[in-house]
């Protein structure tokens, strides 16, 4: 994707003092040799003030002197040094700032600050629960520094909550934020008026050193996904979408897609996709639309031909009259169906919300049944109040807030290790439950390029030199399956048909049947080759399985999951593809719409879906299933539905993926089955009014750590945990 | 005990500093590019924009 000959200023977004900012993502850039290299390249391109690149994410920033720097030449500059650049969309660059993340760390940071300092003062008060001698007036004392330190940060610290809390309340619902919330504040009330009316418990230290152990997990989760989300956002990035706009004056213009509007005249490139739906003007070429409509078979096309967006032109130059802007064209009405998928899939309630519903209710009712029957019974309402704090503050999920991220966590860096990237956790949660998957065939089962089927060594041999010069997919696999060698003379690619040139002295044809001059209708991918005066010979290409389809597919079944194909490719491709990786079940020449037809009828009959595909027709059964991968090859579309894309290549990632969900999906169990026992205890200990400071802050520090000890068995455990 | 009131307010400063220097580090940038931090000790470049620059 690199249009190094077209005008990309359109990409320079303005900066202060009237300079331009241009960001590139730059791969293959990893020490410190790359990074002086990289940028002394980037500098040394005209215009260019400053360049810097972040190693981490791998972002190159360039500051231009004025707004009307030439991105075109950093990219050579930096390609010329060995590194792959593309530009990134001007508008994803922008939201790429995490400010929540900054928020939640600095609230970590005050947090710390908070439950370390504090303990200064709370460590003397419980020297006063084990009998050495404290005063009442340095007990007070003491509580009032404490106060000065926890009340300010917990009140800072505690805003992730407070907020979540309030937003979940205003719709009448109750998310665990609502007890923290509510336990914090009442624990900071009650401890102010104990200590105001000089009693014995005050629990400043347990109210900022658990919002310190919640935000160690609403950390982890939120690291989790940004990264997840940052390195997708890089995937499409990579893909941005340049549209070669044609000015008035003939020009070409690099413009991104979202400004290209009805009527314009766009040129396509062999070898790029189509931006916008449109209607060719001018030019001849091969279409592969794989990736639309799952089809092998690459069709011929000229002026007047209607070209949908995503579509590959594969051997000549085209110009488009657009049909449609980007938003209204063929993928924004698939887009429109993933977004309904999308919401479908949004009512799933993860494990840690299920849990907060049953949590809830019950240590709500158990904290006010503390202080109404503990009234009723003679305790007084200071007491009873007391209890009911220690109650909320005992049974405060703190193991439940780190149960769930800290098993996600160290699930997701170990399957990100294995080149699978895991969007959300609740994508983990969902691939864990998953019992039925469904393929697409072109690009996931097979490789989604051709390869040549076995043919007589002679006419490999005589086709590969008209081969090696053409840029066909057809012609490049013939010039693979031939190896090395010399290309032919006086060679003219005709856009659509073939090629035509001089081998040895003598004219030869290599394209379709019409165009070889042989009398046949082609049904299978195939070329056809003929010398002067000689017989036509037939070429024939299929799409060959990924080298581990058949193992994959045997352990998808060992694990107990139904396996299913789901293709728009024509039933003859489709068969040969199943029969030979063993799946039973499969259905052929799907539209988009009917595989979402599928998807739902399995779901209605109670099936957990794990969909896999990397087409645009894919796009929206992706979103609809319960859960769904796509290749790192696959559309930025089905990249953008999928809740986990896997880089790897491979099949088998598939169930490496599934196997770290199931046993990350048993941590977290296990986990919340700790969190009830430990609550069962804790919570008759605190309505018989046996807790005490000491004891409150020992038992949610020990429930902390026990659970994320816990989630890191994840890292230690190997393949099957 | 009189000390107390002395040395708490004195821990507790030293402290706040502590958090403050950490404040600034995040509101600088300073973790948005820890691999590339690392490996610019060992160019020779001088390195006028520290902690992410842009």
């Amino acid at each position: 994707m690199t249009a190094v000959d077209t005008d990309l200023s359109a990409f320079v977004a303005a900066a202060p003092k009237g300079k331009g900012r241009l960001e590139l993502l730059v791969r293959g850039a990893r020490c410190a040799s790359c990074l002086s290299k990289v940028e002394h390249a980037a500098a040394s391109a005209p215009g260019v003030e400053t360049a810097r690149l972040n190693l981490t994410t791998g972002k190159l920033t360039v500051m231009f002197w004025n707004a009307k720097g030439d991105p075109a030449a950093v990219i050579r500059a930096v390609e010329d040094a060995g590194y792959a650049a593309g530009l990134f969309d001007p508008e994803a660059a922008r939201s790429a700032h995490d400010a929540e993340g900054r928020r939640l760390t600095l609230a970590l940071a005050v947090a710390g600050f908070g439950a370390g300092n504090v303990m200064m003062f709370s460590v003397p008060i419980w020297a006063g629960v084990f009998g050495q001698e404290v005063t009442p007036v340095t007990r007070s004392l003491m509580y009032w520094l404490a106060a000065l330190v926890a009340t300010p940060c917990a009140l800072y610290a505690g805003q992730p909550f407070f907020t979540s809390a309030w937003r979940a309340l205003r719709r009448g619902k109750a998310n665990m934020d609502v007890p923290i919330t509510i336990g914090v504040l009442l624990t900071l009330i009650v401890s102010f008026s104990e200590t105001i009316q000089g009693g014995r418990h005050a629990y400043f230290d347990a109210a900022v050193t658990l919002l310190f152990l919640l935000l160690i997990g609403r950390w982890l989760d939120h690291q989790l996904r940004a990264r997840a989300q940052g390195a997708a956002r890089d995937l499409l990035a990579l893909q941005a979408p340049v549209a070669r706009r044609i000015e008035a004056g003939g020009a070409e213009r690099g413009v991104p897609v979202r400004e290209i509007g009805v009527g314009d005249r766009i040129a396509v490139l062999p070898g790029e996709r189509v931006a916008v739906d449109g209607v060719v003007e001018d030019g001849r070429s091969d279409i592969d639309n794989a990736l639309i409509t799952g089809e092998t078979a690459q069709t011929a096309i000229g002026p007047g031909a209607r070209l949908y967006a995503g579509s590959l032109n594969l051997t000549g130059r085209l110009v488009l009259r657009t049909t449609a802007r980007s938003e209204d064209s063929t993928l924004a009405n698939i887009a429109r169906l993933v977004e309904i998928g999308a919401q479908s899939k949004s009512r799933y309630v993860r494990l840690a919300d299920r849990a907060a519903e049953l949590y809830v209710p019950v240590v709500h009712s158990l904290a006010l049944g503390t202080f109404l029957i503990g009234w009723g019974v003679g305790l007084g309402p200071r007491e009873a109040l007391l209890r009911a704090a220690a109650v909320l503050i005992v049974t405060c999920p703190c193991a439940l807030g780190l149960a769930v991220p800290a098993v996600q966590v160290a699930a997701c860096g170990r399957l990100f290790r294995k080149g699978v990237l895991v969007k959300s956790g609740g994508a983990l949660e969902r691939l864990a439950e998953a019992d039925v998957v469904v393929l697409d065939k072109t690009g996931v089962l097979t490789e989604g390029r051709p390869q040549l089927m076995p043919a007589q060594p002679a006419d490999v041999r005589a086709a590969a030199p008209l081969a090696r010069s053409s840029r066909h997919p057809l012609a490049q696999a013939l010039a693979q399956a031939a190896g090395e060698g010399r290309a032919a003379d006086e060679v003219t690619e005709i856009a659509g048909q073939g090629v035509e040139g001089t081998i040895e002295g003598r004219r030869a044809w290599l394209g379709r049947a019409s165009f070889v001059g042989a009398d046949a209708d082609g049904r299978d991918t195939e070329l056809w080759f003929r010398r002067d005066g000689e017989a036509a010979v037939r070429f024939v290409f299929v799409d060959r399985l990924r080298g581990d389809t058949v193992r994959a597919v045997s352990a998808l079944q060992a694990r107990g999951l139904a396996v299913e194909v789901l293709s728009g490719d024509a039933e003859g491709p489709v068969a040969r593809a199943v029969t030979a990786s063993g799946i039973a079940e499969w259905r052929s020449g799907l539209t988009p719409l009917q595989k979402v037809a599928e998807i739902e009828r399995l779901a209605a009959s109670g099936r957990k879906v794990l969909m896999v595909g990397d087409g645009l027709n894919d796009a929206a059964a992706l979103a609809r299933a319960h859960v769904s991968m796509a290749p790192g090859s696959a559309v930025e579309a089905s990249q953008n539905a999928a809740d986990l894309v896997f880089e790897t290549g491979e099949l088998i990632s598939i169930v490496t993926a599934i196997d770290v969900a199931r046993a990350a999906r048993r941590r977290a169990l296990e986990n919340f089955a700790f969190s009830a026992a430990y609550n069962a205890v804790a919570a008759p200990v605190a309505i018989l009014g046996l807790v005490n400071p000491f004891l409150a802050a020992i038992a949610m520090s020990a429930s902390s750590i026990a659970v994320t000890l816990n989630a890191l068995r994840m890292n230690l455990s190997g393949g099957r945990a | 005990m009189t000390i107390v009131l002395l040395l708490a307010p004195a821990s507790l400063l030293i402290a706040l500093i502590g958090l403050g220097a950490f404040w600034w580090t995040v509101k600088s940038g300073q973790y948005e590019d820890p691999v590339g931090d690392a490996a610019r000790i060992l160019t020779h470049d001088y390195d006028d924009a520290p902690g992410g620059g842009a």
